[in-house]
């Protein structure tokens, strides 16, 4: 008997408090854009997106010479007039991670970029809460920043697209400035978003490399770090449709950057026949495949890494044919420095497209003079030579 | 006589209240610290960070604290959060008409893993934490191939789940609570409830008294992949969508276990409250929420978390916490009978 | 009439056969399987040059294995040794940089460095009681975290060839097999050592505690020692493991990821209970190759690497549920012969984790 009166109090008083739920609601939780209704897995591969990526692949990006990190490719510029204002700024930064030497390395050099505009009174201080790669975490960051920050603009590094696609129109409807970069969200209410041509572009470079290269029925191992992250979905996306139409066999792997995986993989591979090209689409264990082909002792494949050192410096040991695709270190730098000219009221493009250049065989050489003494998890792209600090800050690899 | 049975009564007590008062410390500790910087830690906007970051890792440590006083484990819970999401967004698609059926295609599937979970640990005699270790990886695979990112998405009905509060307290804290106190209710008063501690305390001496073991053991890894959905739920009410990665990306597995040793419970089984495990998971959120404000370098972060946890521990068995209770020849019958009766 | 000596014969030759379906044996069935299932996908796979690479690839599992084992079979488990590796393969990268001659001082650095943490998690888990799950989960997180911090996020790349060469080269031009990689050499070593080990009184102790620490310590044992003692040779394990690893895979802070669990999953695939007290040195490592063997079926048989985690799962489990289903029929046969006022009911030997006490 008294067994079920407790449970009957305990279930009253469950239903009492969710009766008196509603006290406070926040209004921002809007109607998601477009409703559902979308097939059960994400289809990576966009017509228009790739086009309009080819296309800025060939495009001059315009702004000042050699400082990439402030150039813009077909910009649509917007006013930010409203605001204007005078005295430094606080910057509010919700960082997805720094769980991989791309990430470290821009971290570090947007710390660089920061102390700048310490010096020169655009920026007070710059509040960072890092995610660790949880997107409930970084909701939580963002609506913290809200509430406590005192922000007087956001930056936001999603962590992916559509989760955080909420957090960021609730950063929004403050009315404060909000620039995103790195992968983007599904809405445009930020203030601009950062980033360079693309990952369709990388696919499109990186390809079209090893097919130049390359003969028809040739093979290519494809070496992919995760599933379902959309910047490295979308390289392969154009990569495996461009291999496809010009007959080369490629066939894909996930490795979770583990150099140890992409060894056997490799291995395998090589047991069951030749392997002429590798396709990969982030540098991160870039030399363990090459050591692959050395372990087994055949020719070296043609290969696509990344501008990070330690493909570069194999590369260049090996004199193998290769690319190195890049995904703009520099844009690290840009968010801060945009979020100067905001407060300056000056015009900014309001998809802010950086240039994507890769690294070829001729600038391989001054490019590895340029990074002497830099750690192999180095960034050759990562546009700090002129900041202060440089070039200790970056071979220390102080993390801020 | 009677100094010897306060003495044996005070020394059981502490386990729980141990865990309250680690909490009452570090929450004066991180007072400190979050003021040192310029903040309240008593402001709205903390208190909201907090007991948010409580929410998600409370369900599933809820449902974990069942599944360890049963004796086993369950390794597979990051998974079929992951799961419930997805399954709940793909379902609700953006209906508020179909938020009901989202949640129960979520909510029994889940049933339909942990009932697996269970026969295999009593069925087919398999460690829980291999059992689990092998359904989490045979999940994954299904949530790698059928899931190549985000899907599906979830109205705005839904998502006020993760987006309203009492005042500074959000729904889905209280929501939490509710079914931990549910849940404590039904160690405390039901006849499966008392099963699970004893088949957790000694599975040969419970199947001698004549108890089916299986049953509280099934019954436990049920309702911990059932908490586990209701956590995958608030995610996907949170993050607008289902992702195949939440449940990882959350480490819930290993820190939901560590909440629970934290709170109390014997990893051996037997032993435990779930208030215990309420606040480890409370410690757990107060510490990330104060480094966060002290902006502290995550690689740090995870350096803290560990030498806490193996310290809270240290401090509840580095005391003669008596794993059996004195069964027979106690000075007192009363204290023997407060003794077997809960075994707060 | 059979003759006393062909009745032996066969009855020999019929425990061999049971040996080899018992949990202890049918490891070596599935190796045995699945060596075969890979040769005749590949045929070049057989090849003795071929084969001794992938012992070469092998060599770190396995030795990770054999220092698992002895964890395991005492009771408790090693949580840390991913993060272990890791840190191992880091340090090696950026202490020795370049300059060779460093190799030999940090390679006594980094066994001085393993030995002190498999003491301290040895020690926290006896003296302070704290549950080895705990304990080494505790320091998996504190490692990681502490060893990415130290580095910046571990950006350092490869060391100099000359400690590489370890891991990544060997005696060559052998005839035959064309290479005989040291990790191989020292795989070899390291078993015979922890067979020879398992044999010696203390190892046999490691056994006894983990069967039941009462009466190990009524015996005369010192829990304490012998637990700490295998958190040592866990520790050690991984440490070679890294050493071996620097030179196969390269420095990168994903390297020994998930290493726990796949030595937790090829000792449990040896027959080995989860619990202690029972199992077999060289059944860990026979787990160890299966499991590779298998991966490396999955890659060769073209099996998309989304799909491999579930058979993964579900082998481990179909594994395991073998082994406790033999286990417990043998149990029944055995006591049955034994006597006839055998227990009613077998013992509850499936001792969920953690069943056994200290």
């Amino acid at each position: 008997m008294r067994r079920r009166n407790s449970m009957a109090v305990a279930v009253i008083g469950a239903t009492a408090l969710f009766a008196m739920t509603g006290c406070t609601t926040d209004p921002t939780v809007d109607e998601p854009g477009g409703g559902g209704g979308d097939a059960d897995s994400v289809e990576w591969f966009d017509q228009e997106v790739y086009d309009r990526q080819a296309a800025e692949l060939e495009a001059t990006p315009e702004g000042p010479e050699g400082q990439p990190w402030l150039q813009y490719i077909d910009p649509e510029m917007i006013d930010t007039a409203a605001y204007a204002s005078p005295g430094p700024k606080k910057a509010c930064f919700s960082n997805a991670s720094i769980g991989n030497p791309w990430r470290q390395t821009g971290w570090i050099t947007m710390n660089e970029q920061l102390k700048v505009l310490q010096a020169s009174g655009a920026i007070s201080e710059m509040e960072t809460r890092d995610a660790q790669d949880s997107d409930d975490t970084q909701i939580a960051d963002i609506d913290y920043f809200i509430e406590e920050g005192n922000c007087d603009a956001y930056i936001i590094s999603p962590n992916s697209t559509a989760a955080m696609t909420p957090a960021v129109e609730r950063a929004c409807e403050t009315g404060k400035p909000v620039i995103v970069f790195d992968r983007g969200v599904q809405t445009d209410c930020q203030t601009t978003f950062i980033h360079p041509v693309g990952g369709f572009a990388w696919g499109i470079e990186s390809a079209n490399f090893l097919i130049d290269n390359l003969e028809e029925g040739d093979k290519v191992v494809a070496l992919r770090i995760l599933p379902g992250v959309d910047v490295l979905e979308q390289r392969w996306a154009a990569a495996e449709r461009l291999f496809d139409e010009s007959g080369i066999e490629a066939v894909d792997y996930f490795t979770g950057a583990d150099p140890s995986e992409i060894k056997k993989i490799i291995s395998d591979e090589l047991a069951k026949g030749d392997v002429d090209g590798v396709w990969m689409d982030a540098g991160d264990g870039a030399v363990a495949a090459i050591e692959a082909f050395e372990d087994a002792g055949v020719d070296y494949p043609v290969m696509t890494g990344e501008d990070e050192l330690s493909f570069l410096r194999k590369w260049d040991e090996t004199g193998l044919t290769g690319l190195g695709t890049v995904y703009s270190n520099f844009q690290w730098r840009t968010p801060l420095l945009a979020m100067q000219k905001i407060f300056a009221g000056e015009e900014i493009p309001k998809e802010w497209v950086l240039p994507q250049r890769s690294i070829e065989k001729e600038e391989l050489a001054a490019a590895l003079l340029a990074n002497d003494g830099m750690p192999d998890g180095h960034y050759a792209r990562f546009g700090g030579e002129d900041l202060p600090g440089y070039p200790t800050v970056w071979q220390e690899r102080i993390i801020p | 006589m009677s100094a010897t049975t306060t003495r044996r009564r005070r020394v059981r007590l502490d386990s729980t209240a141990i865990v309250y008062l680690a909490l009452l410390g570090v929450i004066v500790v991180g007072a400190l610290l979050v003021g040192s910087v310029g903040r309240n830690f008593f402001s709205d906007g903390n208190i909201r960070d907090i007991l948010t970051g409580m929410s998600v890792l409370g369900f599933v440590a809820v449902g974990q604290t069942l599944v360890i006083l049963t004796g086993s484990l369950d390794l597979s819970v990051p998974y079929v959060v992951s799961l419930a999401s997805l399954l709940a967004a793909d379902t609700m698609r953006g209906n508020p008409a179909n938020i009901a059926q989202g949640v129960l295609l979520a909510l029994g599937v889940a049933a339909l893993i942990g009932l697996a979970n269970g026969l295999i640990v009593t069925k087919l005699r398999v460690n829980g934490f291999i059992a689990t270790l092998g359904a989490g990886l045979i999940i994954k695979g299904y949530l790698d191939t059928m899931y190549k990112g985000s899907s599906g998405s979830v109205p705005r009905e839904f998502q006020l789940l993760g987006a309203t509060g009492l005042g500074p307290v959000p729904v889905s804290t209280i929501i939490m609570l509710a079914v931990a106190t549910l849940a404590y209710l039904f160690l405390r008063r039901t006849r499966t409830g008392h099963h699970i501690y004893a088949v957790g305390g000694s599975l040969d001496v419970a199947r001698l008294s004549g108890l089916r073991t299986a049953r509280p053991i099934i019954v436990a890894h049920v309702l911990c992949s059932v908490t586990a959905a209701l956590a995958g739920l608030l995610l996907a009410s949170r993050l607008g969508v289902g992702s195949p990665t939440v449940g990882s990306q959350g480490g819930y597995d290993l820190l939901s276990i560590a909440a629970v040793v934290l709170g109390g419970t014997l990893l051996a089984g037997g032993r435990g409250t779930i208030w215990g495990t309420i606040g480890g998971v409370a410690i757990f959120a107060v510490l990330d929420s104060v480094m966060s404000v002290m902006q502290v370098n995550p690689f740090l972060k995870d350096v803290v978390r560990g030498v806490v946890i193996v310290a809270a521990v240290a401090v509840y068995t580095g005391r003669a916490v008596e794993r059996r209770r004195p069964r027979f020849g106690s000075a007192s019958p009363r204290a023997d009978a407060e003794e077997r009766a809960g075994t707060r | 009439m059979s003759t006393p000596a062909a009745t032996r014969q066969t009855s020999r030759l019929a425990s061999a056969a049971l040996t080899l379906v018992s949990p202890r044996g049918a490891v070596f069935l599935l190796l045995a399987l699945l060596l075969v299932a890979v040769a005749i996908l590949n045929p070049n796979f057989a090849e003795p040059g071929q084969f001794i690479r992938f012992v070469q690839r092998v060599a770190p599992v396995a030795i990770v294995a054999t220092g698992q084992y002895f964890v395991i079979v005492c009771g408790e488990f090693d949580l840390s040794m991913g993060s272990l590796i890791t840190a191992q393969v880091v340090i090696a990268g950026n202490l020795i940089g370049q300059d060779e001659s460093r190799s030999v001082p940090v390679l006594a650095f980094m066994v001085l460095f393993g030995a002190a943490v498999g003491l301290v998690n040895g020690l926290i888990t006896t003296l302070l009681r704290v549950p080895s799950f705990i304990v080494t989960l505790g320091m998996m997180l504190a490692l990681l975290g502490g060893v990415l911090f130290w580095t910046g996020g571990a950006a350092t790349g490869n060391p100099a060839d000359g400690f590489r060469q370890i891991g990544r080269g060997g005696i060559r031009d052998v005839p035959v097999v064309d290479i005989i990689p040291w990790s191989v050499i020292i795989l070899a070593v390291v078993l015979a050592f922890a067979i020879w080990f398992s044999r010696r009184p203390f190892g046999r102790t490691l056994v006894a505690v983990g069967d039941n620490v009462t009466t190990a310590r009524f015996a005369g044992a010192r829990v304490w020692w012998v637990k700490t003692a295998a958190f040592l040779i866990s520790s050690l394990s991984a440490t070679v493991a890294g050493v071996l690893l620097v030179g196969y895979a390269g420095v990168h802070p994903s390297v020994g990821r998930g290493y726990e669990f796949i030595a937790i999953t090829a000792v449990v695939l040896g027959g080995v209970v989860l619990g202690g007290g029972r199992g077999w040195v060289v059944s860990a490592v026979a787990g160890a190759f299966a499991l590779e063997t298998l991966f490396t079926l999955l890659n060769v048989a073209g099996v998309p690497s989304t799909l491999r985690d579930a058979i993964q799962g579900a082998i481990i489990i179909l594994a395991v549920a073998y082994s406790a289903a033999a286990f417990r029929s043998r149990r029944r046969v055995r006591t049955a012969h034994a006597s006839p006022t055998a227990e009613a009911t077998p013992p509850g030997e499936t001792a969920p984790v953690g069943h056994a006490d200290g």
